[in-house]
């Protein structure tokens, strides 16, 4: 399970990484998207994975999963979709204003 | 008892920008006001949170009452007090030059000043790694919004370049903060300088990288040598007021560097020691090169301030990369003076370009101003202090940077490039204050040029430099009690040398470290 869960963050900031790099507004904006998904996923699998445990102190048990990283994913994650809402504006305003969705605003023939 | 003055800088410019928010309807005079009051309450509040911890008492607010290390905590010691400060002077004086009509030109101007405040100093109370990024997210996104204030093309692209470079930067930080809570199982910095330092062998390698990524994102906040491409053309387009605030933007970048390395990579961090000495100080001089290139190739005067920020945040952290005491000390003191003398320049710059006509801020033979006289001799005394000259106080900076520097092995690189740099930065501003004043030729009658100059009242003119003649005075307090005041900088660097101080504060004094 380990391994899978590396293998999908490992792809989704390959994707992420290699979308970002692009010229053009909306591959870039995918790419942040794939990018904060990819953290949020690092995040979450930083309390380790863990199934079938309380993460709140229960009567007769002995193993806890860690809730913290949940919180900070949740927090992680309304950040990003907030900022990502953001950049997707900013886009459309640049393609409008600039007349073409290069993120230098340069036409090209 | 906790003492609520610690949160108090944090909470005030919130509520004042949600009741701001909701009194959008109100007229822009009643606005102003209220947000003017509020940055006033933010400078007497700090005044009062330094007068508090200047004996070298730590503050430490639990919030929630949550004992440290399971909840948030804030911290106030001299570092976060005199940053609160600067913060708070700085934004009074661009907010006075902003209700002079910058913030009729788009919605919502206030409001989103007073979130970029509480974003700033929350980063800086913060004792919390995740919560430091929380309130890096919301100073950026209120910086994003108050960059694209007013509109304009080269400002949303500019803004656009901004916008995408800070994502990947909270990207990043995200990774760095997932992997330390992976290995350490916390997130307190004090619990993380005590976790550090017993990091078991086979982690330290881990704990490294997270260190090393942290190191990247606070460089790109900074704007360090590979990571300044968006700086220059995001405060060149702003608006005057949003680019002298953004002064103390960068700072923020060297204020977490200062922070997290001394406190949890500091000498005593075992294993994990001293993580970027290697890089600091290269990457510094290397930054100060290029700003000041930059500014001696630019072409606009807002450029040139712009690639001044660089260099000036290069100089920042040369001294901080010292990692002497007196080198850090010498940093905080050039801290302010760098600040205040780079958001004077901005706010010039912009009462320069609106009477230069249609020449605007370009380094070209324009026509003469009203008030050349006046705008000369402001443009030269700002020039004296940013190009690090006597009198003024960025000489004594550069003094105290050099003076620090002169038992580190790498001595000759950092005496020979400061000095050259001043020298450029020297060349840079003669040639483009030269063009701008004395090269300037009458208008011509057939364009329409001479509607700017139709000559105004003193008054409006003396309204319109108050905010720049109050930084220059703040300048001016730099060299007058600088005597005070590097003692001052000098405890707070053995202040953030002797972390075990901050880790007893805030852990209780029987944490083991």
């Amino acid at each position: 399970m380990e391994a899978l869960i590396s293998l999908i963050i490992g792809v989704l900031t390959t994707c992420g990484i290699y979308l970002t790099l692009r010229g053009r507004t909306f591959p870039v904006v995918l790419g942040l998207t794939f990018l904060s998904y990819a953290v949020n996923l690092f995040l979450l699998v930083m309390g380790r994975l863990t199934i079938a445990r309380p993460p709140v102190i229960t009567p007769g048990m002995t193993e806890y999963a860690d809730p913290l990283p949940q919180a900070l994913v949740l927090t992680a994650i309304v950040i990003s979709f907030a900022m990502t809402a953001f950049v997707i504006v900013l886009s459309l305003k640049a393609h409008l204003e600039l007349g073409n969705d290069h993120v230098d605003g340069k036409h090209k023939p | 008892m906790m003492s609520h003055i610690v949160i108090a800088p944090v909470i005030l410019p919130l509520l004042f920008g949600i009741v701001l928010l909701l009194l959008q309807k109100q007229p822009l005079l009643f606005q102003r006001v209220l947000s003017i009051t509020s940055v006033v309450a933010q400078v007497v509040l700090a005044v009062g949170l330094l007068h508090r911890v200047s004996n070298g008492e730590i503050l430490v607010y639990a919030l929630g009452n949550w004992s440290p290390p399971f909840g948030i905590v804030l911290v106030a010691d001299r570092l976060a007090a005199w940053m609160l400060i600067i913060t708070a002077l700085l934004s009074l004086c661009a907010l006075l030059y902003a209700v002079r009509g910058t913030d009729a030109e788009g919605s919502h101007f206030h409001v989103l000043f007073q979130l970029q405040l509480f974003g700033l100093n929350g980063a800086f109370l913060t004792g919390d790694l995740f919560n430091l990024f929380v309130f890096f997210e919301i100073l950026l996104l209120a910086s994003y919004s108050l960059l694209l204030h007013g509109g304009g093309r080269l400002r949303t692209k500019a803004g656009l370049h901004f916008v995408v470079i800070n994502l990947v930067g909270s990207t990043l930080f995200l990774f760095a903060v997932g992997t330390l809570y992976g290995i350490l199982g916390t997130l307190n910095m004090a619990d993380l300088a005590v976790k550090v330092a017993a990091t078991p062998l086979e982690q330290v390698a881990l704990v490294r990288v997270a260190g090393l990524l942290l190191f990247a994102v606070f460089a790109l906040k900074a704007a360090l040598l590979p990571l300044y491409l968006w700086l220059p053309a995001a405060y060149a387009h702003t608006t005057a007021p949003v680019a002298a605030l953004f002064a103390i933007m960068t700072k923020v970048g060297a204020y977490s560097i200062l922070r997290v390395y001394t406190l949890i990579f500091g000498e005593q961090a075992g294993p994990a020691a001293d993580l970027i000495e290697a890089w600091l100080l290269p990457l510094a001089l290397t930054t100060l090169v290029a700003g000041m290139l930059g500014a001696v190739a630019s072409i606009r005067l807002r450029q040139q301030i712009a690639y001044l920020v660089m260099a000036s945040v290069g100089s920042l952290l040369v001294a901080f990369g010292l990692n002497t005491s007196v080198g850090i000390a010498a940093g905080l003191y050039y801290l302010p003076h760098s600040t205040f003398a780079v958001a004077a320049f901005f706010l010039l710059a912009d009462s320069i370009a609106k009477r230069r006509g249609e020449m605007n801020d370009k380094f070209d033979l324009g026509p003469t101003m009203a008030y050349q006289r006046l705008f000369g001799v402001l443009f030269f005394i700002v020039a004296v202090l940013v190009a690090g000259l006597p009198p003024l106080s960025g000489f004594v900076g550069k003094f105290l940077i050099l003076q620090a520097a002169l038992t580190h092995p790498a001595l000759p690189w950092i005496l020979g490039i400061v000095l050259i740099t001043s020298l450029f930065a020297l060349i840079a501003l003669a040639r483009s204050g030269s063009l701008m004043f004395y090269r300037a030729e009458p208008p011509q009658v057939s364009k329409l040029t001479t509607v700017t100059n139709t000559p105004v009242g003193l008054m409006p003119v003396m309204g319109e430099l108050l905010s720049i003649i109050v930084l220059l005075s703040l300048c001016l307090i730099l060299v007058v009690w600088a005597g005070p005041i590097t003692d001052f900088t000098l405890a707070t660097a053995d202040q953030l040398l002797q972390p075990d101080t901050y880790v007893h504060a805030v852990l209780g004094s029987g944490a083991k470290y």
